[in-house]
């Protein structure tokens, strides 16, 4: 049966199904418990399977991760909140350290299937450390999957492949997204390939690539682009590692032009892995430089200024006509 | 061979002035009259500018906000009870504290209302900035102690966090290091009772927060946060040892966050409103309201002047922060002391011509 749900909506319910299916699955963060979550994504989960499974736990990010680390090599299956994915570093060492390399380390003795969920995305007026979106952080480690998706449905049947997979996966949620649209989500439980992007539109001048918050985003200068004549195939990654080059390798081969959206500063941003496999594919399609629409290199401005910062429409629609024309 | 115990702790609770306003002569620290006005006004002016944010809030002038309401006596009696030389390390929630050091209050609103303007900070004033990070200045405060001492400056570092944040490894951190160094650091956790939806209980299993200094060789006392005279005292006395060289000191303050964690919080998800009726019972302006009063200091005149020159204030640090204009490229100029060539491209595509 579908149900029109937005993505806080599709997740909650997919953690529900979750744990009424398998009840080693557990919620560990801070708030998640009687509060429901501060985005209210684990709502009703505590009243519904109680204080053992659904965890309010002392305020340490390191805390949470570490030993969400131990549950899953234990047999549980931890699902581990940060409430905002700025405060992850307080556990990053945990990540790096260990649930990144622990399957490698024991030579696949001791596996942490794990999610690790993590809000991201800035646009919210937030306060400092709260718009971060270092996803570069994760998928530079081998070991992990990182996921990220930019829809109530992707959402839903990404985050149920994520509790099957056999591998910790750090699973980014745009959290400007998580409200700001509903649309039609099978009720029951369902499964998205973790590894695949999807073709969001189809076009044949230009290929736009981005993930999470920025696909939104992106939609609205896409289509604005094609309304001026440029045929635009925009893929969303969906997930960031392992990432389908294939279907970013084919659409660019096939278009001879590429601009690729994030939200984290330029530098280092997924972005520049994006350009440089396509150097390494596809250079000799190539008929214009590939093109970046990135944050800045800086700390993201506070609220009253972030709007400099994010790639918006406008600036996104630039880079599509630039790359178009060049 | 017997066991022998080889370690003992005791941690001893402070009330000076109680919830009906009866007084402790022994440990009343008999503060002159110019200083139980000055702890009035602000505590006061404190309530009123707290309100007035989270109005500025609800009608789209202000961004996110932490109410501070009961929690005025930990704020300003701490302060009062320092000496200006001592850095003080606020908490994000604790930040009416800039102004209770001297700074104007039109900087205390800047940073909810958005901007970078209100992190500017007067070094003369001796505040540290706070950190949205939970507890992760604390360390700050150990280092900057150990330097200070180093420098040979005879002043002790204030570091303030809440009862949630005694939980992080930062905490921890800098409790451990504070104790091996032996630095002039006093550590205020302002407990009040709530991190978010997670009660003070289920953060740690100790009985008082004041007795985790015990694990790192020193000692921690816990106090009446909304007793405005026992902060101070307890402060002082935690500050002027460490002046004089013997070493941190936790200081607990047992209070309570009336508020709401944040304006986009509600705590009726929660907590009971039967409990925050029995915390408003043990308000901290009004139980030294009366103390005032017993002393010919406090009357229905003194009360509506305050509130006079509370409101003028406020208002006009409203309006000052409500008509400043921050340059946006100041978003690049601060990262690094100079320019970087890179920075310089993409200040020019942001604001150039070419960009918005
Ligand atoms: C490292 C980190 N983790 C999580 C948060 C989100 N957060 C903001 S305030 C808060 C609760 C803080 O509780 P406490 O230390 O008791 O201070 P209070 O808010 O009660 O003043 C949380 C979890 C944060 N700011 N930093």
């Amino acid at each position: 049966m579908l149900m029109k749900a937005n993505m806080v909506e599709a997740l909650n319910l997919c953690l529900k199904q979750e744990m009424e299916k398998d009840n080693s699955v557990v919620v560990i963060g801070e708030d998640v418990g009687v509060d429901g979550g501060v985005f209210r994504v684990t709502e009703g989960l505590f009243a519904k399977f109680g204080k053992d499974r659904v965890i309010d736990s002392p305020l340490s990010e390191d805390g949470i991760i570490g030993s969400a680390i131990g549950m899953a090599a234990f047999g549980l299956r931890p699902v581990a909140e940060i409430q905002f994915q700025g405060f992850d570093y307080q556990g990053y060492h945990q990540v790096v350290q260990h649930l990144a390399r622990m399957r490698n380390r024991t030579r696949g003795s001791i596996t942490l299937p794990m999610v690790l969920r993590l809000p991201y995305s800035g646009g919210i007026k937030a306060l400092e450390l709260h718009s971060e979106s270092l996803e570069t952080i994760y998928i530079h480690l081998p070991g992990l999957k990182v996921v990220c998706p930019a829809s109530p449905y992707d959402a839903k049947g990404l985050l149920a492949a994520s509790l099957d997979d056999p591998d910790p996966v750090i699973f980014f949620e745009p959290k400007r997204l998580y409200r700001a649209f509903k649309e039609e989500v099978p009720e029951e439980r369902y499964t998205l390939e973790i590894g695949k992007a999807k073709i969001a539109k189809e076009g044949n001048d230009v290929t736009l690539i981005s993930w999470g918050a920025m696909t939104y985003v992106s939609m609205e200068a896409v289509a604005e682009a094609e309304a001026q004549g440029v045929s635009v195939e925009h893929i969303d990654l969906r997930t960031l590692s392992p990432c389908d080059w294939e279907t970013v390798i084919n659409s660019v081969t096939k278009t001879g032009r590429a601009v690729v959206v994030h939200e984290a500063p330029k530098t280092l941003g997924f972005g520049a892995e994006v350009a440089a496999r396509i150097a390494e594919k596809a250079l000799l399609s190539l008929e214009a430089p590939v093109k970046r629409v990135t944050g800045w290199d800086i700390s993201i401005p506070y609220p009253k200024q972030e709007d400099y910062y994010f790639p918006d429409k406008k600036r996104i629609l630039k880079g599509i006509l630039d790359t178009a024309r060049f | 061979m017997p066991i022998s115990t080889v370690f003992e702790g005791k941690t001893e609770y402070m009330q000076i002035l109680d919830k009906d306003s009866k007084v402790d002569a022994e440990l009343d620290p008999g503060l002159p009259d110019e200083v139980l006005d000055r702890m009035y006004r602000l505590m006061v002016l404190g309530r009123l500018w707290d309100h007035k944010c989270i109005n500025l809030q609800r009608t789209g002038r202000m961004f996110t906000y932490p109410p501070l309401e009961g929690q005025e006596a930990v704020s300003v009696g701490s302060v009062l009870a320092v000496k200006p030389e001592d850095w003080l390390f606020p908490s994000y929630r604790e930040w009416f504290i800039y102004h209770i050091r001297g700074g104007p209050l039109s900087m205390v609103n800047m940073v909810w209302m958005g901007m970078e303007e209100g992190m500017k900070l007067d070094k003369n004033l001796r505040v540290y900035p706070y950190a949205i990070p939970i507890a992760s200045n604390l360390p700050h405060a150990v280092g900057a102690a150990y330097a200070l001492r180093m420098k040979g400056e005879k002043c002790a570092c204030i570091a303030y966090c809440g009862d949630g944040a005694t939980s992080e490894g930062d905490f921890h951190d800098a409790l451990n290091f504070a104790g091996v160094w032996h630095v002039p650091c006093v550590f205020v956790i302002c407990n009040n009772q709530w991190a978010i939806s997670v009660p003070r209980k289920k953060q740690t299993d100790s009985e008082t927060l004041a007795q985790k200094a015990l694990a790192y060789g020193f000692s921690g006392v816990q106090v009446d946060g909304n007793d405005v005279l026992a902060v101070y005292k307890a402060v002082k006395e935690a500050a002027d040892a460490a002046r004089a060289g013997k070493g941190p000191k936790v200081v607990e303050c047992i209070t309570y966050r009336i508020g709401a964690h944040t304006t986009a919080d509600d705590p009726k998800r929660y907590r009971s409103e039967d409990e925050v009726l029995y915390w408003r019972e043990r308000d901290p302006i009004k139980r030294f309201l009366f103390y005032l009063e017993k002393k010919g200091i406090w009357s229905e005149a003194y009360e509506h002047k305050i509130h006079e020159e509370a409101d003028r204030l406020i208002e006009d640090a409203i309006t000052k922060a409500e008509s400043f204009r921050q340059d946006p490229k100041e978003m690049f100029r601060y990262v690094y002391a100079g320019m970087t060539r890179n920075l310089e491209e993409q200040m020019k595509e942001c604001f150039g011509e070419e960009g918005k």
